[in-house]
């Protein structure tokens, strides 16, 4: 096992805090990930990741904690795309796609101040891409309780959610509220994507947050079974990627590492096309995707 | 603002509108903002990549931005468009952080791919642009009418025998190609806000077609001769006013349009 | 099963009135549903059978009007009304099978995850036996035919013991042996379990056999009562606002527009074509 494991993996403190918060992240991304993935709110999800990272650069140059930029630029663009009408089906894209292209004008605003205003370089690429790496040991407590509050308000609304994915008019006539259901998943969401951006950076956040749901969702028959296999994927890829990340220090002479994001990514790719080959053989004869109208 | 080395930023980025607002109003029409979103970023990836090889920053995007486009379009074949979307944006971007890592390029000119830069486009290129631009609109002009009825109504369009796979891949190709030239002047991040502002606006207020597309262009023209100058004048990136723009109009459409609504109807 | 008194009604639909963007959809819309009775509610493609529906399931802002349920007006979301709505399409990629569909049907308005009691568990193998769904009901619902989905979600829908189930064009799309089996089992179902049925359909010969009343849906009017009341050209003719005929051929009603108008109606539909 030593080529696996390159010198140092198992003493160093970094690797540590990087296996336990991606830990953390993974679970969570997987279970807001399965009904993100249901709903048919990829975009949204991602979209959200951009708004926090706006909210997160905007920490950076006002010296506010970044937590609290990328949580809050999160919610308040779920607000904002709420507000637009993301809870329609046929304006959602619009809703997102505006909402997303005003913080990405604010976020390039925000970095080219900070840029300016810091002699700090490399804000810019640890904001977007980020560093499972740079993540300090204090921040874990933080995730967790925030982790945990999105997974009890999403067992909360499990049912009515559920029921509402599958089928607005369905729940609108057992009386499930739509629109509340709706707002409460899209702060949820904000949350989840918003703490994951800040601690992997946004483009891990949007893939943990798809990849190992859509995975889950080509094999598993029942949502249970989804949730935790999405989360066990998304795990088993974060760690992967942190272990690939450890070791690719040592691959090169000019002992410049791979970034996680890259491997955690790559993992994430080959466990979709290997749910894929298996739904193909389990199901030899799939139904024709259809587009899925009325779902909010 | 008007001085000899500007004159490229004023062509080009001319070019870059007329293109992306034309662009954009399918893109609208079609809800296809997260690829048009996701594209972009596939490109970034490219031009780091070109970056690392040493080759020309045009023909990374290109050929990237075209790899993303085919990325989508095959996949979402076999699941949900939206994943499909999301799983080829994440791919690509972390092919763009790999080649970042290992490859040695100054901040300014990422932050430049990513939030735009007004003298992005050298001389040499603008000839290559022109071409390009003007291939992607022919491609549009040619699919006009398919790809209107394919986003309206599929269902019928299938029966009347409008192959839809080929008008979604075309799509998706002059999108890759818009993007590609679009990405060096407002940005990675920006030229999505670019596609989908200016259109979603003109389709709140125009309901003929033609007339929609021709009204995306006109703001789209506006949103970035204002951001040029805003950006020269302020010296601030010019993808924020691009951003701040593209809200700013569709707002403003949605106020105007409600406006209407509340008139006494006929 | 018509031997009822009007005054204890089941649902009592008075004067409603909908109109959506300046167009009248439903007009002074009135009409009662007794215990246990299969109702049909008759009428073309959007004649507003569906707002009628979202109406009665006060999900549907309606202008004027009033919705009374055991003579006491509408609350949102009652749960002694079931409802199938048109055309639900599930994604096969979704993790929920025939089982779960109908679970939901009991706890899906539910918040918190609390375990699901064993009789629950019995309650929806019960529910999948009766609407013969038994052998799909570990399948996902995505996978299932369009009959297969509709009998899952007519047993999603009567898990909660309604008094009346909604059902919007159920046999839209299915073949003409499922449409016999569906319309055979809601029959059986309805009287098993007591629950008024009120089911729109564009066609109304596949239901003469089981329907006690009609509900007849045009240009936003509506006339109602036993099919022998309803279909008969006088009322129908008052209903368009033009002249028709209506023809008994083999067991087989068809209503059939006449050439000559009757009164000044130009803009009004024209059935021109041949319902039924």
């Amino acid at each position: 096992m030593g080529w696996l494991f390159e010198p140092g993996w198992w003493a160093n403190g970094t690797v540590r805090t990087a296996l336990l918060v991606g830990f953390v992240v993974a679970v969570t991304s997987a279970v807001v990930g399965i009904f993100t993935v249901m709903r048919g709110q990829s975009f949204a999800g991602h979209a959200l990741t951009d708004v926090a990272t706006a909210g997160g650069a905007g920490a950076f140059l006002a010296g506010v904690a970044p937590l609290v930029g990328f949580v809050g630029g999160g919610v308040l663009g779920a607000g904002a795309m709420d507000a637009i009408g993301v809870q329609r089906v046929k304006g959602r894209d619009i809703a997102t796609g505006v909402v997303l292209g005003a913080a990405m004008g604010l976020a390039a605003l925000f970095l080219f101040l900070s840029a300016r205003s810091s002699s700090a370089s490399g804000t810019t690429q640890l904001v977007l891409f980020g560093s499972i790496f740079t993540v300090s040991p204090s921040t874990l407590p933080e995730v967790s309780w925030l982790s945990g509050a999105v997974l009890v308000t999403l067992a909360a609304v499990a049912r009515p959610l559920l029921l509402s994915s599958l089928s607005v008019e369905l729940a609108a006539a057992r009386g499930v509220r739509l629109r509340s259901v709706g707002l409460i998943f899209m702060v949820v969401l904000a949350v989840a994507v918003g703490m994951s951006a800040i601690v992997i950076g946004a483009i891990l956040s949007t893939a943990l947050l798809i990849g190992p749901p859509a995975s889950a969702l080509r094999v598993a028959r029942r949502v249970g079974r989804a949730v935790a296999l999405a989360a066990g994927l998304g795990v088993l890829a974060t760690w992967v990627g942190v272990l690939f990340a450890y070791d690719s220090y040592y691959w090169f002479p000019s002992h410049r590492s791979l970034p996680v994001s890259f491997f955690v990514v790559a993992a994430i790719v080959v466990e979709y096309l290997v749910a894929s080959v298996l739904r193909r053989r389990t199901r030899p004869a799939p139904v024709a995707a259809s587009e899925p109208e009325g779902w909010t | 603002m008007f001085s000899s080395f500007m004159t490229n930023a004023w062509i080009s980025g001319t070019i870059v509108a007329m293109l992306a607002g034309a662009v954009g109003f399918f893109v609208v029409l079609r809800g296809a903002s997260f690829a048009a979103h996701a594209i972009p970023n596939g490109a970034f990836a490219g031009a780091a990549g070109a970056y690392l090889v040493g080759i020309s920053p045009l023909v990374g995007l290109v050929s990237f931005a075209l790899l993303s486009a085919l990325g989508i379009g095959v996949t979402s074949r076999r699941t949900r468009n939206d994943v499909a979307t999301a799983l080829s944006l994440v791919a690509m971007l972390a092919l763009g952080a790999a080649f970042l890592s290992v490859s040695l390029i100054y901040e300014p000119t990422i932050n430049a791919l990513l939030f735009g830069e007004i003298l992005g486009v050298s001389s040499s290129q603008l000839a290559p642009v022109l071409i390009l631009g003007v291939v992607s609109v022919a491609v549009l002009g040619w699919f006009y009418r398919p790809l209107v009825f394919t986003s309206v109504a599929p269902e019928l369009a299938r029966a009347r025998g409008v192959n839809a796979t080929v008008v979604d891949v075309a799509f998706l190709v002059v999108v890759a190609l818009a993007t590609a030239l679009t990405v060096p002047v407002v940005g990675a991040l920006l030229t999505f806000s670019l596609m989908i502002g200016p259109p979603a606006a003109a389709r709140i207020l125009v309901a003929r077609p033609g007339w929609a597309v021709a009204g995306s262009v006109g703001l789209s023209l506006v949103t970035v001769w204002v951001s040029i100058g805003a950006s020269y004048a302020l010296n601030l990136p010019i993808g924020f006013f691009v951003g701040a723009l593209g809200a700013v109009f569709y707002l403003g459409a949605r106020v105007a349009a409600r406006r209407r609504v509340t008139r006494p109807a006929t | 099963m018509s031997d009822h008194e009007p005054s204890t009604a089941l649902l009592e639909v008075r004067d409603v009135n909908v109109s959506a963007d300046g167009r009248d959809i439903l007009r002074d819309v009135h009409f009662s549903i007794n215990h246990g009775e299969f109702t049909g509610l008759i009428g073309s493609n959007g004649a507003g059978k569906t707002t009628l529906f979202r109406v009665i399931l006060g999900i549907q802002e309606h202008a004027s009007g009033e919705v009374l349920l055991h003579g006491e007006p509408l609350t949102r979301s009652n749960r002694s009304i079931g409802y199938v709505p048109q055309k639900v399409l599930f994604d096969p990629d979704l993790p929920i099978r025939a089982r779960d569909l109908v679970a939901l049907g009991a706890d899906g308005h539910r918040y918190g995850l609390r375990r699901r009691p064993r009789a629950l568990h019995d309650a929806v193998d019960e529910m999948l036996d009766a609407v013969d769904a038994g052998a799909f009901a570990d399948r996902r619902v995505g996978s299932l035919s369009g009959g297969e989905q509709q009998r899952v979600l007519i047993a999603h829908s009567l898990i909660s013991r309604p008094e009346l189930l909604l059902l919007d064009e159920p046999l839209a799309n299915l073949d003409p042996g499922s449409v016999q089996e569906i319309i055979a089992l809601l029959h059986r179902v309805a009287q098993r379990q007591r629950v008024a049925i009120l089911l729109s359909a564009h066609e109304m010969n596949p239901l003469l056999p089981v329907m006690d009343r009609i509900v007849y849906v045009a240009n936003g009017h509506v006339a109602s009562g036993t099919t022998d009341e309803v279909v008969r050209p006088s009322v129908l003719s008052a209903l368009y606002g033009h002249h028709v005929d209506v023809l008994r051929v083999h067991g087989r009603v068809l209503v059939v527009a006449t050439a000559l108008p009757v009164g000044p109606a130009p803009n009004d539909e024209h059935p021109e074509f041949v319902v039924e």
